[in-house]
């Protein structure tokens, strides 16, 4: 417009730009491109960036806005509770183009081979089969893994084949000379795998076919792999369907388009070097379709499809034309090949020399031919049942089968030794090393390792008894002898062993069995070598050994547990899931020795033990701590699954030795009476293993005194349940004190009368009071029974159940406890809370109160009952909430019973501070 | 020593009596299933707190004295709010009367520890009814538990002082050999003060479980008697059954005073986070107690 305008003041004007050219005439003014369809692309053809956070930036869509129709959409929100796996994750990369990728350090995803991989010399052979199984294989392509795993080295074989002057592509063999025409059949048709002598170019091929020296020899030809694919489609043999690219691109000017090629000829296209097909031509070729212009050589357009071209007889294939190896009955014919084979001309490697002589072929033995009665189904030897009586029969039956088996002449060549066989043959004897170090000691130094030996053996046979007994779990010298030990322990007591359905070994059904037959016998009193018989004659001497072992203490047991724990225990209903229980990876290991360690102030390593302990994640959050095992789901002591039904479970049991065992529970004795003040409870694990431990030791010192046997098991077992509830100690003073204890605890019977039998006595009978009486009413005694009770139960020897059997149908308790009392019972354990008052005072105390009161009772019944109405209701309403408010009561002594019999509420019974014997 | 201040909780036996985390409230425990907070100082009584079941043994108050944590015989650990006096929540889950329960350092978790042998941990931020987690290493009553910023320490019937270190998440177990009544961390962290039945303070490295003290000459054989270390882990306190508060030299293990409250075995014990000021319940009394040159400012009781 400038330059339009421009035509006379053209001095003054200063123009910017270039002009328009100027408009044609008829020509219409171009719209101008609206703003938003002027974009720019780039080298690529996506549009070019303006701004944004790469190097790129960012594409904002369309005319930069975003979220219409041409543009980038931003991803709607979505809210993460529902959608969680629908979330994608997207990273820079996605934003990003591909060529800006490397600059900031974004590694491609694809695969690709690094250079440690990727294999410096090309194998052909290796390529030739990786390409024909490519295409081959039900997915093409899935052979390019391979090379990502190649070695990057070439094999020593192939190395060594080189320096004997293999070429890649040759075949291995000597050299052999060829008749032209052999080598050429056709000079159309390419050979492959054939290498070029030397000196002789490609394009001289021609010549070659003229030219054929004397002196000229030839590699043979490259063994083709044999593809030994299934055959998949439903074409005829060896049809292959028309392969696009062979009947596009000029193949059919060089041979007639082939559709039953054979499989050589097939991989030979396959493999078809570019190198080879020189001069290829591009464009749609053949007779249809005439010469394109571009084609620089004329084919013969109307080359007619000769027969010639086709096999009209039927004939053995040509040796050597590709078909080496393809088809195996052709090399069963050629016998004389091996020794074709030596005449190997070829670089010989240094300090090799050519055979002379050929080895001898391997001579192939026909298959021996099968019996005509024979079957091929293998049968077992009837396997006796274990346990079962006729153990003579199975001997029987062994030695029988032995005698079969046992023909001198047949069956005992492998049992021979090397000097047996040796003498057979009538070998000399070889002159090699001595088979023995003490061959080649001095004649003295034999005699005295001889002597040294000796002396050792009468050692061990001098004290064979001391050494058994401590011996370890399973090494037992001898079956009897076990048998014999075990069963002086169990003694009577297995009488019940094994009648019931206590089953161990339920898992193992056989075993069960056995175990079973094996208790049985035992009840009956049978010795060792008898008892062996129901076990597995299969068994290894020490498997066998160890299962008596397990036997006898699965019966014992249970013989010590069968009493007590059956009665408290039902069958599970439903099976657990697993046979397996979880159990703390790490246990607390034994207290013995911390106990003589915390003795000796050796506090410290000896004392301690540390565990790996993983607390709630949620934990750590609110203690603002960081997660010390952020990838771990466990919480708590990591646990070890174990077998559940393993014996050895359950039997923490130290090795029987009598001395030992015997010590320690005097130890263990001991260590309860001096521990007298040490509090110990149902829950106390460590107080049920010296249990444990107390019972075994039992059953040893059983052993030891056969006399009083009945009556042995008892006397520890009361003692435990003395210092076991500790607060009972063992002496007379003791249980006194415990007395008091006890009533300081809870205020007596008198007490509770005064406050509810009156009430009883009236009609006013509801079954609220009756409640509260039975709270209230066990008195001192009761609740002694109940407080041993616990641990009589749990006591393994039924002579204490008896016992504490009586005990409580003697203090006549109700034989079920009411809730409450189980509540006072389990808060017995662990130390107490201190009494407000000394114990001696409160004695005093209670003595003069409880007279004081027996007074009052009689004289003041009528009163009393007048108030204690008032007080019951109230009583009543507060039975579960505060009390203490109730001021009549606290005026009143005997009100102060709170409905908890806690220990501690007396004090206030007895709260003797100033202000309240004032107010009394 | 000198007794400056001696309140009648009317509680009935108070069972524990907990200074605040300042040191300027106590709260004292009941057996009449009371709480009730104290101006120990002035000698009043500023709130009772109703809601237990059963007796209440253990009380905490949390760093910024909005809530407190109370654990009882009836088996529930109750949180408080301090200013209006009701139970915020209830934790019911142990089996058996809880000893012991304190605040963590956020107050966002209550650990009680109980006769059933588990340390439970509850959550005071979220509504989960169930405990965090629940450590029932212990193989008898848990008779005291104490947290510091990263540990959880118990003390158990069973003998053993447990240190769970949540930073490196391990279990460190002491054996003592009788029962634990009572454990303390030292204030400075490194040593563990443990009170067992048998009539015996240890003082035991933190990291090594080593003995480095051993304190002797009180009476406790049968209770659940506390023990504490003064405000600048100078001195080792113990109550005893003889109606005596002990303390010995934390360095020497002599005795450093026989402090002679009452005729009844003192119940429970605490000290003053940062004055040399000691609280001691017994009976149905608490009774507070400072040092010589201590001037009451207000006029005692």
């Amino acid at each position: 417009k400038m330059a339009e305008s421009s035509d006379s003041e053209e001095e003054d004007l200063v123009s910017y730009g270039s002009a328009l050219q100027p408009l044609q005439e008829g020509e219409r003014i171009k719209k101008p491109v609206p703003l938003q369809e002027q974009t720019v692309k780039d080298a690529k053809g996506r549009y070019q960036r303006f701004h944004g956070a790469f190097t790129g930036g960012f594409s904002a869509g369309y005319f930069n806005t975003v979220g219409t129709k041409e543009g980038w959409t931003p991803s709607a929100f979505v809210s993460s509770r529902q959608k969680r796996a629908d979330r994608t994750v997207l990273g820079p990369e996605d934003f990003m183009d591909e060529e800006d990728l490397s600059e900031f350090g974004i590694a491609p995803k694809d695969i690709t081979t690094t250079d440690d991989f990727a294999s410096k010399v090309k194998d052909r052979i290796k390529e030739k089969a990786r390409q024909i199984a490519g295409v081959v294989a039900p997915i093409p392509g899935t052979t390019a893994f391979d090379d990502l795993i190649g070695p990057s080295k070439i094999t020593v074989g192939v190395e060594l084949l080189r320096k004997m002057g293999w070429k890649e592509g040759q075949g291995i063999g000597p050299r052999v000379k060829r008749k032209p025409r052999r080598q050429k059949p056709d000079p159309t048709v390419k050979i492959y795998g054939c290498a070029l002598p030397p000196g002789l170019s490609e394009g001289s091929e021609d010549e070659e076919d003229d030219y054929q020296p004397e002196n000229v020899t030839f590699a043979p030809k490259d063994v083709m792999p044999v593809d030994l694919t299934p055959k998949e489609n439903v074409h005829g043999l060896g049809y292959k369907g028309l392969d696009p690219s062979q009947a596009l691109f000029g193949a059919s000017g060089r041979e007639h388009l082939n559709l039953f090629t054979g499989g050589s000829e097939e991989t030979s296209n396959l493999l078809g070097d570019l190198r080879h097909s020189k001069g290829r031509k591009l464009g749609i070729t053949g007779q249809a379709f005439g010469v394109g212009a571009l084609e620089e050589e004329d084919d013969d357009i109307y080359a007619t499809d000769t027969l010639s071209k086709y096999d009209t007889v039927l004939k053995d294939e040509e040796p050597g034309d590709g078909l080496y190896g393809w088809t195996a009955p052709k090399q069963y014919k050629s016998k004389k090949r091996p020794e074709r084979d030596l005449k190997y001309i070829g670089k010989v490697l240094a300090g090799f020399s050519l055979a002379s002589k050929p080895s001898a072929p391997i001579k192939i033995y026909p298959p021996p031919s099968l019996p005509r009665n024979y079957r091929p189904v293998h049968h077992f030897r009837p396997v006796l049942p274990a346990g079962n009586e006729s153990c003579h029969l199975q001997k029987a039956l062994e030695e029988s089968a032995g005698k079969l088996e046992s023909d001198p002449a047949h069956h005992s060549r492998h049992a021979l030794s090397a000097a047996q066989r040796r003498e057979q043959l009538g070998e000399t004897e070889l002159k090699g090393p001595a088979p023995s170090v003490l061959e080649y000691l001095s004649e003295k130094d034999r005699e005295r390792l001889k002597q040294v030996k000796q002396a050792s053996e009468q050692q061990m046979k001098a004290k064979p008894v001391p050494q058994q007994s401590p011996s370890s779990r399973f090494q037992l010298t001898s079956p009897e002898d076990a048998a014999h030990k075990w069963q002086t322990l169990l003694g009577g007591q297995l009488a019940n062993a094994g009648s019931s359905d206590f089953k161990p070994f339920a898992k193992n059904p056989e075993k069960q069995k056995r175990y079973e037959n094996f208790v049985k016998s035992l009840k009956q009193g049978e010795k060792g070598e008898r008892l062996e018989r129901f076990f597995d004659q299969n068994m290894t001497e020490w498997e066998r050994g160890r299962e008596q072992e397990e036997f006898f203490r699965a019966a014992m047991f249970y013989r010590s547990s069968n009493s007590t724990l059956s009665s408290r225990f039902t069958r599970a209903k439903y099976e657990d899931d697993v046979d397996k229980v979880e159990v703390p990876r790490d246990q607390e290991n034994d207290i013995d020795d911390k106990e003589t360690a915390v003795k000796m102030k050796m506090f410290g390593k000896l004392t301690r033990d540390n565990f790996e302990w993983h607390p709630d994640k949620l934990l750590c959050k609110r203690f603002n701590v960081r997660d010390p095992y952020p990838d771990s789901s466990i919480v708590g002591l990591p646990k070890v699954k174990r077998d559940k039904y393993s014996v050895f479970n359950f039997l923490t049991v130290p090795e029987p030795t009598t001395s030992v065992t015997q010590a320690t529970n005097e130890k263990i004795q001991e260590s309860n009476s001096l521990n007298k003040p040490k509090k110990s409870s149902r829950w106390d694990v460590s107080d049920k293993e010296k249990e444990k431990k107390d019972s075994i030791s039992e059953f040893i010192s059983l052993a030891r005194s056969k006399a009083d046997a009945q009556q042995q098991p008892p006397v520890p077992a009361k003692e435990e349940c003395g210092t076991g509830t500790t607060e009972t100690p063992p002496s007379v003073v003791a249980d006194e004190d415990k007395d008091q204890e006890e009533e300081s605890k809870r205020p007596p019977m008198d007490l509770f009368k005064a406050i509810f039998a009156s009430s009883s006595d009236e009609k006013s009978s509801s079954s609220e009071e009756e409640e509260s009486d039975e709270e209230q009413q066990p008195t001192t005694s009761e609740r002694q029974s109940e407080t041993t009770k616990p641990v009589d139960v749990a006591d393994s020897s039924s002579s204490n159940l008896q016992e504490s059997v009586t005990a409580t149908t003697d203090s006549g308790i109700p034989s079920l406890p009411t809730s409450k009392q189980e509540l006072d019972a389990a808060e017995e354990f662990g130390p107490k809370l201190p009494p407000a008052f000394s114990s001696g005072r409160f004695c005093k105390h209670l003595n003069r109160k409880e007279k004081h009161r027996k007074i009052r009772e009689r004289h003041k019944a009528k009163k009393e009952r007048k108030r204690k109405k008032e007080k019951k209701k109230k009583h009543k309403k507060q039975k579960n909430k505060g009390k203490h408010k109730n001021k009549k009561s606290e005026k009143d002594s005997s009100s102060d019973t709170t409905d908890s019999s806690d220990s501690l509420t007396d004090m206030d019974t007895t709260g003797l501070s100033p202000k309240e014997l004032l107010r009394r | 020593r000198q007794r400056v201040q001696s309140l009648q909780c009317g509680q009935g036996a108070v069972r524990a009596a907990r200074f605040n985390a300042d040191g300027n409230y106590c709260l004292t425990c009941g057996s009449d299933k009371t709480l009730k907070l104290w101006n120990p100082h002035k000698g009043t009584a500023l709130r009772t707190y109703q809601g237990h079941g059963y007796e209440v043994l253990d009380a905490a108050g949390s760093f910024d004295n909005s809530q407190i944590c109370s654990g009882g015989a009836d088996k529930a650990v109750a949180l408080w709010d301090v200013s209006t006096g009701q139970v915020v929540r209830k934790y019911r889950g142990h089996a058996g009367k809880i000893n012991c329960v304190q605040f963590n350092e956020e107050a966002t978790v209550i650990v009680s520890g109980s006769i059933d042998s588990t340390v439970r941990c509850w959550d005071c931020r979220s509504r989960r009814s169930d405990p965090i987690q629940v450590l029932d290493e212990a193989k008898d009553g848990i008779s005291s538990v104490k947290l510091s910023a990263h540990e959880i320490l118990t003390g158990s019937v069973d003998g053993r002082v447990r240190r769970y270190d949540l930073r490196t998440g391990q279990l460190c177990s002491d054996y003592i050999g009788s029962p634990i009544t009572s454990v303390c961390f030292s204030k400075d962290g490194q040593c563990v003060l443990a009170a067992s039945l048998d009539s015996t303070l240890r003082l035991l490295d933190k990291d090594t479980g080593e003995l480095l003290g051993e304190y002797t000459g009180h009476r406790s054989t049968t209770y659940r008697l506390d023990c504490v270390l003064n405000e600048l882990d100078t001195h080792v306190g113990c109550a005893s059954e003889d109606g005596h508060v002990y303390f010995w030299d934390l360095l020497e293990g002599s005795l450093a005073l026989s402090l002679p409250v009452g005729q009844g075995v003192v119940q429970s014990l605490a000290f003053h986070p940062s004055l040399p000021c000691l609280l001691v319940a017994t009976q149905g009394r608490v009774t507070l107690w400072r040092e010589d040159t201590f001037q009451p400012e207000g006029d005692p009781d």
